[in-house]
């Protein structure tokens, strides 16, 4: 399989000796271009830390994070907040977008600055927020748009340029519940049309229910997962 | 179900008299299920029949005490192994179903929620495409899926809230206590 991420035995202690908190214990999985993987488990289960660890913010104890094949690990760094603005895109259940610029200006903004002239900047994130169908909105400053529509400002932002992982944080928690499937159809999309990885941490079943699999973490442990095994794609290419 | 797996169940521990186990699934389902003793005798005789108790001694006063059959055994683990389907479901097997693992000791409970819980996810997962691939004013059609997410849905919540009764359970519930100077209430505050 060719993972986009790719988490090969991650531990996770915080603090030492006998306070030492272990948030994540030898936790492996992979994920797969176009795969949409969701992680449920209750609080303190170790769901955060597998996120903020895939998306190199936070460093593992012990163990590796491949994204695109390239160890997190291995990287200076600066070289892995370039990997991040590049590769990998984040929406939080909050939105996080910026209340003084407008949506194109939020979904240019990790282009810019990661070096890329303003205009084509913004041509992409013209060409993104039309994905998620917002091309008309794309001159609103957040305040004026519903919590449903700033999160697919947010998606727009996570998915514009080059990425190829999605990290969604309960994206759909400040969400009513037609509106979170909403967005969910729309992660799901992204996924299939653009063949981005995602992985999505929800408490609520009928969400992690769009994902081709949900893995399921317990103290710091992933305890079993739900959908197939190997991704559809996978056994197709088996099959020829 | 299974009035079938519910005596093995209770059977599993030691050989018992048919008026044994009656008083004993009524207690282990909150007697959400009551059973008469005649249910009992005419499953007990199908069981020996399908070769999974037999007679356990000579009947004394006319009453014959039942031991499992390896077969029993077999029977009882594929049971508690494998997830109800929620086309079959006539009264709450799964209900029942985890209130007798917790009754007979050594069964897997966390387990068995687990087991569920992702074979209901995956329902919820086929419900979630019949859904996305239906078209949208197709109300009728959505409205039947609908209601199935939502009994799938609710039956997950109810998983997790179990084994987060389960796990505190454990926690309260002091153990044997191996160290002399730990009192057994200090032993469960601690865990």
């Amino acid at each position: 399989m060719n993972a986009v991420l790719d988490i090969r035995e991650l531990t996770r202690v915080h603090g030492e000796g006998p306070t030492a908190v272990h948030a994540l214990r030898g936790v492996s999985i992979a994920i797969a271009r176009g795969e949409l993987v969701a992680v449920m488990g209750p609080s303190g289960s170790g769901k955060s830390t597998l996120l903020t660890c895939a998306g190199g913010l936070d460093r593992p104890t012990s163990g590796e994070v491949l994204v695109d094949g390239t160890d997190l690990m291995t990287l200076s760094r600066p070289a892995v907040a370039a990997l991040r603005r590049r590769r990998i895109g984040y929406v939080f259940q909050d939105f996080n977008l910026i209340p003084a610029l407008t949506a194109a200006e939020n979904v240019a903004l990790p282009l810019e600055l990661d070096g890329m002239r303003t205009r084509t900047a913004r041509s992409h994130a013209h060409k993104a927020l039309e994905e998620v169908q917002l091309g008309e909105l794309a001159d609103r400053f957040p305040d004026d748009m519903s919590g449903g529509q700033q999160q697919r400002v947010a998606i727009a932002r996570a998915i514009v340029g080059e990425r190829t992982l999605l990290l969604a944080d309960e994206p759909t928690g400040a969400l009513d519940s037609e509106t979170g499937e909403a967005v969910l159809n729309l992660l799901r999309d992204r996924c299939d049309h653009d063949g981005i990885a995602g992985v999505l941490v929800t408490h609520e079943a009928r969400h992690a229910a769009w994902a081709d699999r949900v893995v399921y973490l317990r103290d710091g442990v992933l305890v079993g997962q739900a959908g197939p095994m190997e991704p559809v794609e996978s056994l197709l290419e088996e099959a020829r | 179900m299974s009035i079938r797996h519910g005596l093995l169940a209770l059977l599993r521990t030691a050989p018992k008299y048919g008026y044994q186990l009656r008083a004993e699934f009524e207690a282990a389902t909150g007697s959400t299920w009551p059973l008469n003793i005649g249910q009992v005798y005419s499953t007990l005789t199908r069981l020996e029949r399908d070769g999974l108790v037999q007679a356990a001694g000579e009947p004394v006063d006319g009453r014959a005490m039942y031991e499992l059959t390896e077969a029993g055994r077999d029977e009882l683990a594929d049971w508690f192994d494998t997830p109800v389907a929620r086309e079959a479901r006539p009264r709450d097997e799964l209900a029942i179903k985890l209130a007798l693992a917790l009754a007979v000791p050594d069964v897997d409970v966390a387990g068995i929620v687990q087991r569920q819980r992702a074979s209901t996810m995956q329902s919820l997962q086929e419900l979630t495409r019949l859904k996305r691939n239906s078209k949208p004013d197709d109300i009728s059609w959505l409205l039947v899926v609908e209601s199935m997410i939502f009994a799938a849905e609710a039956e997950i919540r109810w998983l997790d809230h179990c084994e987060a009764m389960l796990s505190r359970h454990r926690r309260h519930t002091p153990v044997a206590v191996e160290a002399d100077d730990e009192s057994p209430s200090t032993a469960g505050a601690n865990r």
